[in-house]
């Protein structure tokens, strides 16, 4: 009995250690970064019928990082994206995407996301939620977000997560092309 | 009443001249339509319902002709001249021969387009493309060719026609009723 409790003593003082060192190196991320569009990315794909898929990236956005290092959870993301932006290597499709089909950038310039709760998942991780709002539409979307380092006042994320593009009234294509948009996104920021 | 004799149209081929002829005439105007929507999305979507109804046509078609090769072909009237009896079955086989050659270009186009999107007939199933080269080059050439032969086809249908109403209301004989009903086909349309 007692072996147990001491085992039970152990693996609560290597958590508790676990967590104060994570927790020193949130201390040291703490802060507000800028993401930059210089070594960040926001790819996106969506499969189709039959294999294979659409992909693209946003070549402009702008946001940023607010990481609280005494309570992570009061932690803030912001990015903004500029639908315009889109590129898929092909020009008639790009065209496509900006039209009223999809983002409609004529009435509809900006796509923002705004975090409203942070949930580490691990020393390195944690999933963000927030609202994302694309063409009027604002609904609730998660996101995982991995630490991928912190150096010099630079930082790195890497961010992935999926989204239903229904919601956003861009089903167009749906069945042929999958409703759900698959994100991998990498923010570099500089404190400041 | 299924099956042609010398002098009617049986069911099977009635409907299938019917049917056949609808859609080859709204296949037309869909696909002249559009390519002029200003809506990208409605024109996505009108794009994928001309592809679905272009290999619903194709089946029938091949149907239609396999119908033909097995079955009679009521004779044409007495009355009718040497010019007309030969015009006629030329201008029969040109039928035939768009209602076959128009979908298939259109299936030889989204085969070999550089937009790669897959044809989903319907939303039922997916039908795969014809094993061709992908290019930019190609694609444009076969739009040309598609709308070309459809303007073509478009052309012997409106002959067809002029031709129908003018045994039916010039000539007075039995040559288009005969296509709405067997029970049509005996009946005398001369003055009393």
């Amino acid at each position: 009995m007692s072996l147990r409790v001491l085992g039970a003593a152990t693996l609560i003082a290597v958590g508790l250690l676990g967590d104060v060192a994570s927790a020193v190196a949130l201390s040291d991320a703490a802060g507000r970064y800028a993401i930059s569009n210089n070594g960040s990315s926001i790819r996106f794909a969506i499969g189709k019928i039959g294999g294979g898929g659409l992909a693209g990236a946003f070549g402009q956005f702008k946001g940023t990082i607010r990481i609280d290092g005494g309570d992570i959870a009061r932690s803030k993301v912001d990015i903004t994206i500029f639908p315009d932006s889109v590129g898929t290597g092909q020009g008639r499709i790009d065209a496509f995407l900006k039209s009223d089909a999809v983002f409609d950038v004529a009435n509809s310039r900006q796509i923002t996301f705004r975090s409203t709760s942070v949930q580490r998942t691990g020393d390195n991780s944690a999933i963000i939620t927030g609202q994302l709002t694309a063409r009027g539409h604002t609904n609730t979307e998660k996101f995982t977000a991995e630490l991928q380092g912190l150096k010099g006042g630079q930082i790195r994320f890497r961010v992935s997560g999926q989204v239903f593009r229904s919601r956003y009234q861009m089903d167009v294509g749906t069945p042929i092309y999958s409703n759900i948009v698959a994100f991998d996104m990498e923010f570099s920021g500089r404190r400041g | 009443m299924l099956c042609n004799t010398t002098t009617r149209y049986g069911w099977a081929a009635i409907i299938l001249h019917w049917l056949i002829g609808l859609i080859f005439i709204g296949q037309f105007l869909l696909g002249w339509t559009m390519v002029r929507i200003a809506s990208q999305r409605t024109s996505f979507e009108l794009i994928q319902l001309h592809k679905s109804f272009g290999f619903l046509l194709l089946g029938l078609v091949l149907i239609r002709i396999g119908w033909r090769l097995g079955n009679l072909s009521p004779e044409l009237p007495e009355e009718v001249g040497p010019v007309e009896r030969r015009a006629a079955p030329a201008v029969h086989l040109g039928l035939y021969a768009a209602q076959l050659v128009v979908p298939l270009s259109g299936w030889v186009l989204v085969s070999v387009s550089v937009l790669e999107i897959p044809s989903v007939p319907f939303n039922l199933f997916v039908m795969p493309h014809l094993p061709l080269q992908v290019s930019e080059a190609a694609e444009n050439f076969w739009i040309f060719g598609h709308k070309w032969l459809a303007y073509a086809g478009i052309a012997l249908v409106v002959l067809h026609i002029l031709a129908a109403f003018r045994h039916h209301f010039w000539l007075r004989d039995v040559v288009l009723v005969r296509m709405i009903s067997p029970f049509f086909a005996n009946r005398s349309r001369k003055p009393e």
